[in-house]
């Protein structure tokens, strides 16, 4: 590209003399768009058809919400606000409680949050500052890999390798010594609320990290070598100059892995034990909102019980809303008036 | 009070590429020295070895020696230790946009667990801020306004103030009115005069007014070399080198 071809004519001109010789043609001609007829309709159709895609959407959630509204009137006639904080789901006496689910869901995806979090920001960290060149894209090819595996095999891998392993090394670890807490005591069966959180945190890994690392990655170059010439060590670099400038997107990413591991369904309904009752202990078997729709839903025979099943669909739904609005809630008030990167 | 800086034979790499070759120079101590040259004849490359951020790059080398006062640069100091004592201001302001005014220039302090109380500190933070001419501006809502909610001068001004809070004995400017107004401009430069006093300062400028008006002494590098060091007002009207006048004469570059 540097050199010219030699057959190449040279085409250096100097722009003094030319601009003297273009000169006297400079005259003023009429614009060329002057002809062009001002046609709109593309732009208006446009126009509308953006505004049908963005509408589209609204209708589609209000249609959803209706549909669980309207199906699930039978049961909120009989139980009112009460199920939401009934503990009895008893098909046989009809009778129907949401709260061990509610809770089997928020306790499953907020371990799985614990587990994952420093584990993702410690994986997107090494990736983006300490990781060497060669390892880098094959690591974060097989880190993403993780997330296009399809949920029942995560399931699968969990009951044969994750939930011997929870069983026989980790939970008589965890009872040892972390028994007082009362978190962790019971019989440890391997399956249970343990197990759900950790695959939960499992499959949430792929989102958070590759989201991080990518705002990490962002984050200017000037802002980590500012920290740096202040006498920064690398790791105070990594801290104040990349994690601070990086934090709403990675609240964000969180965010994201905390909406999957909400709705998560067939992973959790194969090791989470499928048994709706609230125990303190994380090893005792528990439910969740999507297993039990799942599960009960092809054989739930009573038009209550069918009722009862899409109101947690429609609570699902609501703790889904909520927790997001609380998560943005959260990032507002930290991030409040200051912007969420630097002067670029 | 300032040190001088010594750099003997320093050699640097960005890989296979050289980009200095066998730089031997000393800034005075409480003096302030300009380096002036074309784009890309390794004058930011020089500054930043002398406070080891080249180092940070990638592939990045250099060898030589480099003395901050009795200090060697490259020999029984870790990085973090030589950069306390060698402030740095960037071509571009760069603030911390997620920090008040305050906790900018309060950033190299906290970093490096400088132990205070709130007094001290406050002190401090005045004074950096006072002699980065900035305090007037920013004193009402020292706590409340973000670092990127200043204009790009008073930016630089507060980048200023962060590096003369740790003390350093040596300041290091890489262009650092390139992206300013000449008002601003005006006033980085009367701090210059100011901090001259107080410490070493090293500055690369492309505006050769700007070197004759702060600088005592001033460099000339070419392609990586430097080809003249001289008193300011020397290399300005008799140059020895036909290069450097053929530059400063505005021949070439
Ligand atoms: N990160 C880098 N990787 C590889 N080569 C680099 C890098 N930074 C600079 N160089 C090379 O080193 C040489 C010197 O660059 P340097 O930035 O020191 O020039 P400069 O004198 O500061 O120029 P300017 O006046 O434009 O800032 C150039 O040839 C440049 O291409
Ligand atoms: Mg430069």
């Amino acid at each position: 590209m540097a050199d010219p071809a030699p057959n190449m004519p040279d085409i250096r001109i100097d722009m003094t003399s030319a601009g003297r010789q273009l000169a006297p043609s400079l005259e003023r001609r009429p614009s060329p768009l002057a002809q062009v007829t001002d046609s709109r309709w593309p732009d208006q159709l446009f126009r509308y058809a953006m505004w049908a895609c963005a509408i589209s959407v609204l209708v589609i959630l209000a249609l959803i919400v209706y549909e669980l509204v309207l199906n699930s009137r039978l049961s909120w006639n009989a139980f009112g606000l009460s199920f939401f904080s009934g503990q009895d789901w008893d098909p046989v006496q009809d009778h129907y409680g949401a709260l061990p689910f509610i809770y089997g869901t928020l306790v499953s995806s907020l371990l799985a949050l614990v587990i994952a979090v420093p584990l993702a920001v410690g994986t997107a960290i090494f990736l983006t500052e300490m990781c060497p060149v060669w390892l880098r894209s094959p690591l974060s090819f097989f880190t993403e890999l993780l997330a296009a595996i399809p949920s029942v095999i995560y399931g699968l891998w969990a009951i044969f390798i994750l939930v011997p392993i929870l069983r026989n090394y980790i939970q008589p670890g965890l009872a040892k010594w972390l028994g007082w807490t009362g978190l962790f005591e019971g019989p440890p069966f391997g399956i249970g609320m343990l197990a759900a959180g950790v695959i939960l945190a499992i499959m949430i890994l792929p989102v958070i990290s590759s989201i991080t690392r990518e705002v990490m990655r962002v984050v200017p170059s000037h802002q980590r070598e500012g920290v740096l010439a202040l006498g920064a060590t690398r790791w105070e670099m990594i801290r104040v100059g990349v994690l601070r400038n990086a934090r709403t997107g990675i609240v964000g990413g969180i965010i994201l892995g905390l909406g999957r591991a909400l709705g998560e369904t067939m992973a959790v309904t194969m090791v989470i034990g499928n048994r709706p009752e609230i125990a303190k202990s994380l090893f005792a078997p528990g439910y969740s909102m999507a297993s039990v729709i799942a599960n009960e839903f092809s054989e739930a025979t009573g038009d209550l019980y069918l009722s009862a099943l899409v109101e947690i669909g429609l609570a699902l739904f609501f703790v889904t809303i909520i927790v997001n609005a609380l998560a943005r809630l959260l990032v507002w008030s930290v991030t409040k008036g200051q912007p969420a990167r630097g002067n670029v | 009070m300032g040190v001088s800086i010594q750099v003997k034979n320093l050699n640097a790499w960005f890989g296979k590429k050289q980009a200095l070759f066998d730089i031997t120079m000393t800034a005075a101590a409480n003096h302030c020295t300009a380096l002036i040259g074309p784009s890309g004849c390794g004058k930011s490359t020089f500054v930043r070895c002398i406070n080891r951020m080249h180092e940070t790059i990638p592939d990045a080398k250099a060898t030589g020696s480099v003395k901050i006062g009795e200090v060697d640069a490259y020999n029984g100091t870790s990085a973090p230790q030589l950069r306390r004592r060698v402030g740095m201001v960037f071509q571009k302001p760069n603030p911390f946009p997620t920090m008040s005014v305050y906790d900018n220039v309060a950033a190299g302090l906290k970093l490096n667990r400088f132990r205070s109380n709130a007094k001290q500190m406050d002190e401090i933070v005045e004074r950096s801020l006072k002699n980065a001419a900035l305090w007037d501006e920013v004193k009402d809502d020292l706590k409340k306004k973000s670092g990127a909610s200043l204009s790009g001068g008073q930016q630089q001004r507060l980048c200023i103030a962060r590096a003369l809070a740790v003390e350093p004995e040596v300041v290091l400017m890489d262009e650092p009115c390139s992206a300013l107004d000449p008002i601003s401009t005006g006033k980085i430069e009367d701090l210059i005069f100011q901090l001259k006093q107080n410490y070493t300062i090293l500055i690369v400028t492309h505006n050769m007014q700007q070197a004759a008006r702060v600088a005592e002494y001033t460099g000339f590098f070419l392609l990586g070399k430097l080809i003249e060091f001289e008193k300011t007002t020397k290399i300005f009207t008799t140059p020895s080198d036909k290069r450097t006048e053929d530059y400063i004469t505005g021949r070439f570059g």
